[in-house]
């Protein structure tokens, strides 16, 4: 259960490697460093901006939201037979960037990756506000969600009637919102101890009570770290399986449909590795900035990058993996619905977007094949911007080219999205950089309590007890 | 029986610096008959939890059940729902058509037991608890930073406020104050 112990192993592992934690840190200097972001360091004049910018953005999301309950989801391009557009790319592409979170906290502490340790609390943020991004979407798609919710969750009405469960759309509702209380717990138990320290070290009133309740008394009382231990470990081997199902869940409302291009059982793996690969991608995007701009680079280093670069590759090579599988499977299949749908992809009208998704998801990433890009801050940056827009690609092919041309050729037609589409995403970008901002000054932005594990000093030296 | 006094100090707390310090501290502690013991330390460290007594805690179990409930819980609810208060035909499946069922119990499954492996690991620490006696205790503010303290309670049957205190000194502390209520 500790988390200290392979330190070694792993040193010995990664020789040349980066140090997860610059050396002469102590269990002082790594607080004191954490806790001042939050705390003592004037909040920075680019804090101020960079918020306001993605507040106004946020505003942008609030008036579209208003407008299109006064008026209806007429003011989106969707319409049969597209009738799932810009709503499910944008929720997809949102789910799958929290996925990176979850992994980061749960699969890798199972793994004992201790690099992961001062990625992990920024990650699960991220994780966190995507959800919120993601479920705006499906949500504000059912017109007036306020209607919308006696065949959403199962509650006793006065119609007497039910969801109905064996729906994937149904069980999509109980992933994600499964998904977002567990990743809320998981983030949330993981700040008390920190939220002590920043109790104990704040100097304003304010913020001693606030973080105070926060910290609801921890004292960091052996027999309660005991426990507290037991639950987190706990905590990510539910959220371990957890992660995997809720994008295997959310690609059953495409797989178990007879959509050609959808109905295939490549969906489910597919659709995990393309979600952390969009996750990771969106992780370099905000800790890159982040570790220069707050003067990070002894806790987030550049074995972090280098390691978030490799696992970038992997996914990227299974997601470039499925699309050669789907192509297969049209081929193979011998069915006239399924390679059309193929050759439509490919040499449709919408070619270009199914041409850049593969330049983008599967071309690019080779580049990390390459050290000297993986140990490129610049390139690493630049690639996952590029990976975002690949992955949002990849939803909008998915989703645009199977529908627009299904079996009927008289409902054949074309979609393009409006500008309350566009507002209405862009506005959830928006949002979500509004919550990371806030996030950033208000919390500890690297696990405190998880960084003193990594002091060399952390480790209990038994021959010593013993004597 | 006597009616029990309220002693004049909850403990008595001794202060270190270093980790090993007060892991071998705690042992000696637990050795010398001591049970009525804490320690506190500003990250989770397995030895010292174990020297004080821990040597296993409830949560698997209670995670368990959590995890069982909402499983049980979320499979009858669709089983109520769609065999015996509303049955549809939907596709001419059966009624009761266990497959489709399966993904919303296992969400379920897994949301019972993060509710309960959080609401139990919070109940069983008894936190919420705004005050406690330890946070009166001279520098305890740096247990959250890079302190280190070992706690022997006043009502601890073996609890004598000089003998216990010069014990404490002989584990070579920074410190060993008395801890007011």
């Amino acid at each position: 259960m500790q988390r200290v112990t392979n330190s070694h192993d792993d040193v010995a592992i990664h020789r040349t490697s980066p140090p997860v934690i610059e050396p002469g840190h102590t269990f002082g200097s790594v607080t004191d460093k954490i806790s001042a972001l939050t705390l003592r360091r004037r909040t920075p004049i680019g804090w101020y901006l960079g918020f306001t910018l993605s507040f106004m953005v946020a505003g942008m999301l609030m008036m579209t939201i208003l407008y299109l309950l006064l008026k209806g989801v007429g003011i989106w391009g969707n319409n049969v037979p597209v009738g799932w557009a810009f709503d499910i790319i944008n929720f997809v592409w949102w789910i799958g960037i929290g996925h990176a979170g979850t992994l980061i906290s749960a699969i890798l502490l199972l793994l004992r990756q201790e690099w992961r340790t001062s990625i992990n609390r920024f990650a699960e943020a991220m994780t966190l506000f995507a959800v919120s991004c993601a479920v705006m979407f499906p949500l504000l798609h059912t017109g007036r969600p306020w209607l919308a919710a006696y065949w959403l969750f199962p509650y006793p009405n006065t119609m007497g009637m039910w969801p109905q469960f064996r729906s994937p759309l149904l069980w999509d509702v109980f992933a994600v919102s499964t998904y977002g209380s567990v990743s809320a717990l998981f983030w949330y138990v993981g700040l008390i101890p920190d939220f002590a320290t920043l109790r104990d070290r704040a100097k304003n009133r304010v913020f001693q009570i606030i973080y105070g309740m926060l910290a609801l008394g921890w004292r960091g009382s052996a027999r309660h770290w005991a426990r507290y231990e037991a639950t987190y470990l706990l905590l990510a081997g539910l959220a371990t399986p957890l992660v995997l199902s809720v994008h295997t869940i959310v690609s059953f409302d495409f797989a178990v449909s007879q959509v050609p291009g959808w109905h295939a059982t490549i969906f489910p793996p597919y659709f995990v590795a393309g979600a952390i690969y969009a996750g990771f991608a969106m992780v370099l995007t905000l800790t890159i900035p982040l570790r220069y701009f707050y003067g990070l680079e002894d806790f987030i280093t550049l074995r972090h990058l280098r390691n978030m670069g490799k696992i970038m590759l992997a996914t990227g090579l299974i997601v470039a993996y499925g699309y050669m599988m789907e192509a297969f499977t049209a081929w193979y299949s011998a069915n006239t619905y399924e390679e059309y749908m193929i050759l439509n992809r490919m040499r449709g009208p919408y070619a270009p977007y199914y041409w850049a998704l593969i330049f983008c998801n599967a071309v690019v990433p080779q580049l990390l094949w390459s050290k000297r890009v993986r140990h490129s801050t610049v390139a690493l940056f630049l690639i996952s911007l590029v990976v975002s827009v690949g992955m949002w690609l990849e939803r909008f092919i998915i989703l645009v080219t199977s529908l627009h041309r299904d079996f009927l050729v008289s409902s054949w037609a074309m979609y393009s999205p409006t500008v309350f589409d566009w507002t209405m995403f862009i506005g959830t970008i928006g949002l979500f950089f509004t919550l990371l901002f806030l996030f950033i000054r208000f919390l500890p932005i690297i696990s405190i309590f998880e960084m003193r594990t990594l002091v060399p000093q952390a480790e209990i030296k038994e021959e010593k007890v013993k004597a | 029986m006597k009616k029990s006094i309220r002693p004049a100090t909850y403990g008595l707390m001794a202060e270190f610096d270093d980790p090993t310090a007060v892991v071998a501290a705690a042992e000696k502690v637990y050795e010398a008959g001591y049970r009525r013991i804490d320690a506190f330390s500003p990250y989770p460290i397995e030895a010292l939890s174990e020297a004080v007594g821990v040597h296993s805690t409830k949560m698997p179990l209670i995670v368990l059940i959590g995890g069982i409930l909402g499983g049980l819980g979320g499979y009858l609810m669709q089983y109520y729902v769609h065999v015996i208060d509303y049955p549809l035909n939907v596709g001419g499946k059966p009624f009761h058509s266990w497959p489709s069922f399966i993904p919303v119990t296992f969400e379920l499954t897994i949301l019972g037991a993060a509710v309960a492996a959080v609401f139990g690991m919070l109940a069983l620490n008894g936190l919420p608890e705004p005050y406690h006696p330890v946070f009166n205790a001279p520098n305890f503010a740096l247990a959250s930073r890079d302190r280190f303290f070992l706690l022997i309670e006043s009502l601890d049957p073996k609890f004598d406020h000089d003998e216990t205190a010069n014990f404490l000194k002989s584990l070579g502390p920074r410190e060993v104050t008395d801890v007011e209520h």
